[in-house]
């Protein structure tokens, strides 16, 4: 009956105040649309600047190759100074040229160098435009072999083929660690929140002056949060397969199973948080600074854990969402792995039974 | 408070000595609490010892920080004390916290109130909380909301309800099992007279029929008459513990009222205050009480020598006095300490007159639809104390920000030594001295860094400045606390810092907000002290206070409930007006609920 009432008494207030509200269905939305739409790790329509020395039946043709190709937007110029001005003004992330003898190097015997100038400081970006440039070169060397009848000649072939991302959609990876973010912040933020509130609004001493037991009161917390985060992990799944077309290769029920178990080290780390700082904006601060900013960087979401400081490496493993980000990439991308998918829900379990139990011996009835 | 009809008189009488230990409902005994804040350990309990018997109402009295709410957190099990043992009907609560949770029911301070629930949800979750059978609810629910009048509201959020309201839910909340022994916090703080009368009216019904036990904490002093039994607090220490009458007693014979002449009635309370002999001098109306030391009476010539009209009435004690003569004798070096000044470089030609300084002409001002202050209109003039009495949220501090220019009224005039506060709010800041509520101090810096940034902040500079904060430091007695962090500072020498840093710029009007709640009864007469000896230099004092026994000290006051003055004049005029057959000799609490009452009644007519 006390655990009911608790229950529902969460519940009504989650109904009167729209800002919990907004975090478990608005805030997975926004962030989801924001990372879906906005934020893209591929080099598409990259802007280029082509310049033409002189033109010829092959330059039109080499141009052609750029012009057909979805990853950039070419533009000619008509000189070079033209060119070095629009990609020091950002018009254009590269440069292209092709020297006067273009042509004619290319029907003799000597190799026709192209100058490609990219603008580096984008590493990332300046690396990608690079290979493309490199690809429709190659592309069109190939092209224009077959159109002569020969074999182009090259030593080495390179076959390569793309497993679980085949179309290198950096959407279909981003997506799904993103669930892990905002699965974070549900959790861990809503509870910190809602306990600090209490203590804020001096009810939760007149809750502890009833018969009412600490497990109650941390269970009252726990159940309507946990719906109302699953709640929020349902709406991320539906539109991570219906808007964005991120593929669910693995069972639905494994990633209950594990979003289940995720949820609870978050809740368990908002628990714990709130027991620590009593008044909501303490709690705030603390669990976007401990739980959602880790979750951010560390966990693999968005930056590559195995290119990071061994130090750090190892630093990752004590964060909840590298695991949860693992599963949720293999679910969504792979299928269920058994193999990646064990260690990472044992981790995940050990994790909830540290929080939830840590959670479960400081919370005492008491104000000292 | 004797012809109130709340009263403890149909009690049943009993020795605090008296009750064998069956009937003992709660018993405190040797205990110890300390808290350790960051750089100190602070003593908040020494070795309390109370017994309460079953079936009273005692009082919890004290100032402030006197560790009222540490020992109803000991006694619920919240907090663990250091040493002692306290138990509830037998059991002890450091043991088996959770079996006296079952037996008492509490209400903190803010009441525990979830204030987006409705009454009836709040009242609903409190009955799962407590277990009690869904079969008994409806029952109990009527009589709670019969008890408290809540019936009508039962699908209002509670954060909708007025703090009178509030107060009664959180009291109903924590009815809805019986308890068998009662704890209220401090449950009348802030809310208005009439309110705070009702809850008293509950409190003896639940003993009277339900023979519930009921332990009160409590800052006013008039309201330990209303209980059966009184335990003293201060400073963490107990004092004593016994009926009010008893307390009273000891006072008998000791107890005058001074009427004099020709003298007006702060001259006459700072004559008597400094004689020998005197313990206390107050102002009660348009006499001076006066507490002596001894039971020999006072040859009026020796008192007021050149007064011949001068006349000495013995009266009754009150257990105020009993209150603030034993805190004397605890701390008797402290009020003598106080010199008066007589080398303040402020000298104002026309300490009095008729000209009005602040002239308040139709203010409104709304929130929304909300009206705070609806259509308020007086005068103050130079060197007057004018009080604004009245519960929170009756319009007092949404009035005062008007005055200081830091909130633009919707409609009306306002004029503050002779400027509109429309126009040049700032010119007429420089000549207004603000006391906010909490005292606005900046904690982490020292007492003289204070008095140094506040002196700089009015535009003070060079050796004028270094005079000021010299005046500020021997005039408040802050020398000896200088390097102290404000933050650190008791609350009645954060007061002092507080008026001494609004008097920097040698204001002409000073508007003090609530400046003495929470302070201990020693701290708050010194206090006023200095405010009359302003008002006597010509500086003008508009005060807001909610203790009723403060309004007397002003030369008129305006009462305010919702907005709206609804009586205006001399503390005597007041109360004058609120005469009837019923009541000869209203106080002034009487005299505010009388006001309100007719205020309701016009209000349900229209």
């Amino acid at each position: 009956m006390r655990l009911r009432g608790l229950i529902r008494k969460e519940f009504l207030q989650v109904l009167r105040d729209p800002s919990s509200i907004a975090i478990a269905f608005v805030m997975p939305v926004v962030l989801l649309l924001l990372f879906g739409y906005g934020v893209s790790l591929d080099a598409k329509h990259v802007p280029l600047a082509l310049v033409i020395d002189q033109p010829s039946a092959d330059t039109a043709s080499f141009t052609g190759a750029f012009q057909e190709s979805q990853y950039f937007r070419p533009t000619m110029k008509a000189t070079m100074r033209a060119a070095e001005q629009a990609l020091l003004q950002g018009e254009v992330n590269g440069i292209v040229r092709l020297r006067a003898d273009f042509s004619r190097r290319l029907h003799g015997d000597t190799s026709a160098p192209i100058q490609v100038i990219v603008n580096g400081v984008n590493a990332n970006d300046a690396r990608l435009i690079q290979g493309y440039v490199e690809g429709v070169w190659v592309n069109w060397l190939e092209d224009l072999a077959r159109a002569r009848g020969e074999e182009l000649n090259i030593p080495i072939r390179l076959q390569q083929r793309v497993w679980f991302n085949s179309e290198l959609r950096s959407r279909n990876y981003l997506v799904p660690g993103l669930i892990a973010v905002i699965m974070t912040l549900i959790g861990a933020l809503l509870t910190a929140m809602v306990m600090a509130r209490e203590w804020e609004r001096g009810t939760m001493e007149a809750l502890m002056v009833t018969p009412v037991a600490m497990r109650e009161v941390l269970l009252g917390k726990l159940i309507p949060y946990f719906l109302l985060g699953m709640g929020g992990m349902l709406l991320s799944v539906i539109m991570a397969v219906w808007l964005f077309g991120v593929p669910l290769r693995g069972s639905l029920a494994v990633l209950f199973v594990a979003a289940s178990l995720f949820l609870l080290v978050a809740l368990g780390m908002g628990l714990l948080i709130s027991i620590v700082a009593k008044n909501q904006f303490v709690a705030g601060q603390v669990a976007i600074i401990v739980t959602f900013l880790p979750a951010f960087i560390l966990s693999g979401f968005i930056f590559d854990i195995g290119s990071m400081p061994q130090i750090v490496q190892l630093l990752t493993h004590l964060i909840a969402a590298r695991y949860f980000v693992s599963i949720l990439q293999t679910v969504f991308l792979a299928g269920n792995v058994w193999a990646v998918l064990v260690p990472n829900a044992l981790a995940l379990i050990a994790m909830a039974v540290i929080f939830l139990g840590l959670s479960r011996r400081r919370a005492r009835k008491r104000l000292d | 408070m004797t012809s109130d009809s709340v009263s403890p008189d149909t009690s049943p009488v009993v020795k605090s000595e008296g009750f064998g230990s069956k009937d003992v409902v709660l018993d405190i005994n040797d205990v110890s609490k300390s808290f350790v804040t960051s750089h100190r350990r602070v003593q908040a309990l020494e070795s309390v010892n109370l017994r309460i018997g079953r079936g009273l109402v005692t009082g919890l009295i004290g100032p402030d920080g006197a560790g009222k709410t540490t020992l109803m957190r000991l006694v619920t099990g919240l907090l663990l004390a250091d040493g002692g043992r306290i138990s509830v009907l037998g059991v002890d609560v450091a043991r088996e916290p959770l079996v006296v949770q079952a037996m008492v029911g509490y209400m903190p301070q803010r009441f525990g109130l979830y204030e987006d629930l409705t009454v009836q949800e709040n009242l609903d979750l409190y009955a799962d909380l407590q277990g009690v059978a869904p079969a008994d609810r409806p029952a109990r629910y009527r009589e709670l909301m019969r008890m408290t009048g809540l019936a009508p509201f039962t699908t209002r959020l509670a954060g909708r309800l007025s703090g009178g309201m509030k107060q009664k839910l959180g009291l109903a909340c924590t009815l809805v099992r019986s308890p068998a022994l009662l704890l209220l916090d401090e449950p009348t703080v802030g809310v208005d007279p009439v309110s705070r009368r009702e809850l008293w009216a509950i409190v003896y019904r639940l003993v009277q029929e339900q023979a519930m036990t009921v332990l009160l904490s409590t800052a006013y002093l008039e309201e330990a008459e209303r209980c059966h039994e009184v335990a003293l607090l201060y400073q963490g220490q107990v004092l004593g513990q016994d009926s009010p009458a008893s307390f009273s007693a000891q006072l008998q014979g000791r107890t005058y009222a001074v009427t004099a002449p020709g003298l007006k009635k702060r001259a006459l309370q700072e004559t008597l205050s400094v004689r020998p002999g005197v313990v206390d001098a107050v102002i009660q109306g348009d006499r001076v009480r006066l507490v002596m030391d001894n039971t020999t009476p006072p040859a009026t010539d020796a008192l007021l020598p050149a007064l011949p009209g001068a006349v000495l009435e013995p009266v009754p004690p009150r257990f105020e006095d009993s209150f603030i003569a034993r805190l004397h004798a605890g701390e008797a070096t402290r009020a003598s300490a106080y010199s008066t000044d007589q080398h303040d470089p402020r000298a104002v030609a026309s300490p009095t007159g008729n000209e009005p300084v602040i002239e308040v002409r139709h203010v409104q001002r709304r929130f929304g639809s909300f009206y705070a202050v609806r259509d308020v209109t007086f005068d103050v003039c130079r060197g007057e104390v004018f009080g604004l009495l009245g519960a929170n949220g009756a319009g007092k501090s949404t009035t005062f920000r008007m005055l200081c220019g830091l909130l633009p009224s919707t409609s009306g005039s306002l004029r503050v030594a002779g400027v509109n506060l429309r126009r040049a709010a700032a010119h007429a800041r420089a000549r207004i001295g603000y006391m906010s509520q909490r005292f606005s101090l900046y904690g982490s810096l020292s007492a003289l860094q204070n008095l140094e940034f506040f002196s700089s902040a009015y535009g003070l500079s060079g050796s004028q400045r270094e005079a000021r904060i010299a005046w500020a430091l021997r005039q408040f007695e802050l020398e000896r606390m200088a390097d102290v962090s404000s933050i650190d500072l008791p609350l009645g020498y954060k007061q002092r810092l507080a008026l001494a840093c609004a008097l920097m710029h040698e204001p002409e009007i000073l508007f003090l907000d609530e400046p003495t709640s929470g302070v201990d009864p020693l701290a708050r007469r010194e206090f006023w002290r200095r405010i009359n000896l302003l008002a006597e230099r010509g500086v003008t004092v508009l005060i807001t206070t909610h203790f009723m026994e403060e309004a007397e000290y002003c030369d008129r006051l305006a009462i305010m409930a919702a907005g709206e003055i609804l009586s205006l004049g001399t503390p005597a005029e007041i109360k004058r007006a609120a005469r009837s057959p019923a009541i000869a000799e209203p106080t002034m609490e009487q005299a505010f609920i009388a006001l309100i009452e007719a205020q309701q009644q016009t209000g349900m007519a229209s």
